[in-house]
């Protein structure tokens, strides 16, 4: 076990090493010099643009620059935004916990529902699956930002339940003001989900094994516990991993159609305003938090079933 | 073959369900290219008497806020909603296809420097590699796309990959190669022509995300720009959301879930699989790879 996590760290923090080299690599891949990037369509003073130059060390080679955004970055320094002149650690930090919360409301409701109504199609093959399985196929296809369109003409709107754009304060109002959102990222979420993990118990609900302990007299929630439920996690746990980092992504469409102060709708912005740093720094944190879905995957896997407990890759 | 009996061939092989969906896939790429011909008014002609109109025989789905005709904005938006994806799925095939050939045919060391830069993109989502490309060259559709595009690469050459894996296995290969042909001649003219089911059927399934990614991009802003017609565009129409007009962004919308639908049913069909998310193809575990259902129906 020791040495699957290590393994797997040692695998999460290549990827993050090679992606960050992407990241920082790809302000040299703009036309024009990296300052006119950063400064956007600000026209800097000759002491700015000098300025800027210099912190960014572009006299010197560019593994040195690397090196020194690296350990910039590994220091929590992730440089100056362009507009606000803030740091971007503390213009990210701040918006950060109000992603996070969004990413997890969303993904409660997506396994809640989803292995749910997974489970209940794997269970009552016939009507109960056929249709099921109509509507997760409609589902899988409804983009987080029609769903946003909709859920605010219905519920924000006409009924006047939830607040149209941003949240309100303190944790209960945040959750209200969350709740839309998190139901616009879980549709699309909520019908994968459920598939796979209808098919992974149906596989699972036709093993001999699940037979034999039925016939052996095992009660029945028991074999479905343990020897149904347990046996199709893996990928059930997969795609939820899958599933969180896509839901990181999808935070930057539905948290600016609701105007939810997050850093998504902080990047989109950001993007509006050239801010580059708030840009490279959101990149960041995103494929950090693929990489750790996915280790954590890994390992809750490797918790679950001992057979996994190997160094070796399954790919 | 007859044009009736190619027709006849094609609907045994989709199906009901595929040739519904092809059936609506034919009918969206028609309106698009003759969109000119058949749309009843300029998409951008502005008629402030006609805001908010209802749906009747002069506006068929209506009016939007500044009095636009929303069919015709649907039937014009069609062309830059399907020649994004189409440019990303062609490109993502272009350079993919290639790829993951080398890496079936030469193995070892090729393999895994392939499999790395597969697994490096692989980690950033197309949505962030596009919001990326966006900030350093500015909003438009051609940044989207290429983003996208290098997004989809390892995607698609996973598919083509493990596809090719099992032909090269296949004694014909083996029978090929004593003979003295190239790894050229054989991986296209032999391997890619029969694993080529399968990536045509992944490739429109691919289209249809690339179509929502695309859209999704246009709908923030970054990619196709607010005056022209799309349908990302459409859906992010704020005054109609505002005010309480559900038809200029519900027309848009139901026509992108379709298109991703019917692209969904036609690609599986094709691949020769029960359709299946999407998703699990990305999932790099073989337990998620191969569900393998046996009598399912029992």
């Amino acid at each position: 076990m020791g040495r699957l996590v290590l393994h797997r760290l040692g695998g999460l923090l290549t990827t993050l090493m090679l992606s960050s080299v992407v990241i920082f690599g790809s302000l040299y891949l703009a036309p024009g010099s990296p300052e006119d990037v950063l400064f956007g369509s600000r026209q800097p003073t000759a002491a700015a643009r000098a300025a800027v130059a210099h912190r960014l060390h572009l006299d010197q080679p560019l593994p040195v620059r690397y090196w020194d955004w690296l350990v910039g970055v590994l220091h929590g320094d992730l440089g100056t935004s362009m507009v606000t002149g803030q740091s971007v650690a503390d213009r990210v930090g701040g918006h950060l916990g109000t992603s996070l919360l969004l990413v997890t409301l969303s993904m409660v409701i997506v396994i809640v529902i989803g292995t749910g109504l997974g489970a209940v199609s794997a269970m009552r093959p016939g009507a109960v699956d056929a249709t099921a399985n109509a509507v997760t196929s409609v589902s899988v296809t409804v983009p987080s930002f029609v769903a946003a369109s909709l859920l605010i003409s219905v519920f924000a709107v006409h009924l006047g339940w939830f607040p149209e754009s941003g949240v309100g304060s303190g944790l209960g109002g945040e959750l209200h003001g969350l709740f839309l959102p998190a139901v616009a990222m879980a549709i699309m979420n909520c019908g994968f989900l459920a598939r796979i993990s209808r098919n992974a118990l149906r596989e699972e609900l036709q093993k001999e094994h699940v037979q034999t302990a039925l016939v052996r007299g095992l009660p029945r929630w028991a074999v479905l516990r343990d020897h149904v439920f347990r046996n199709a996690l893996p990928p059930i746990i997969t795609a939820v991993a899958l599933l969180t980092s896509g839901t990181f992504a999808s935070t930057l469409i539905v948290e600016t159609a609701f105007a939810v102060p997050g850093i998504g709708q902080l990047t989109i912005s950001s993007v509006g305003q050239k801010d580059f740093p708030v840009v490279q720094a959101v990149s960041l944190l995103l494929v950090a938090a693929f990489v750790i879905c996915n280790a954590a995957s890994d390992l809750i896997q490797a918790l679950i079933d001992p057979r996994l407990r190997t160094t070796r890759r399954t790919a | 073959m007859k044009p009736l009996q190619l027709l006849r061939r094609a609907r045994a092989a989709l199906g009901p369900s595929g040739t519904c969906a092809a059936v609506f896939m034919i009918v969206v790429l028609v309106a698009a290219v003759a969109a000119p011909l058949l749309a009843p008014y300029n998409p951008n002609a502005e008629a402030l008497l006609d805001s908010f109109a209802p749906p009747s025989a002069s506006h068929l789905l209506g009016a939007d806020g500044i009095g636009r005709d929303i069919l015709s904005r649907l039937m014009f938006g069609a062309r830059t909603s399907l020649l994004g994806p189409a440019l990303v799925v062609s490109i993502a095939l272009l350079v993919g296809i290639p790829m993951a050939l080398a890496a079936c045919w030469y193995g070892g060391f090729v393999d895994s420097v392939i499999a790395r830069v597969f697994d490096i993109v692989y980690a950033m989502p197309g949505l962030l590699l596009a919001v990326l490309a966006v900030s350093l060259f500015g909003p438009g559709l051609v940044p989207a796309v290429a983003a996208l595009s290098i997004a989809y690469i390892p995607f698609l050459a996973r598919i083509v990959l493990a596809a090719a894996r099992q032909q090269r296995v296949s004694p014909y290969v083996d029978a090929l190669s004593v003979q003295g042909f190239g790894a050229v001649r054989i991986t296209v003219r032999h391997i890619l022509r029969n694993i080529a089911p399968v990536v045509l059927g992944q490739a429109a399934i691919a289209f249809g995300y690339a179509l929502l990614d695309l859209a999704a991009l246009s709908y923030l802003g970054l990619a196709v720009q607010a005056p022209t017609a799309d349908w990302g565009v459409m859906v992010s129409d704020e005054t109609a959301l505002q005010q309480g007009y559900w038809l200029p962004i519900l027309a848009p919308g139901v026509l992108i879930v379709l298109c991703v639908l019917s692209l969904t049913v036609i690609g599986a069909r094709i691949s020769g699989e029960r359709p299946q998310p999407y998703l699990l193809r990305r999932a790099r575990k073989s337990a998620v790879a191969a569900p393998a259902l046996t009598g399912a129906a029992s």
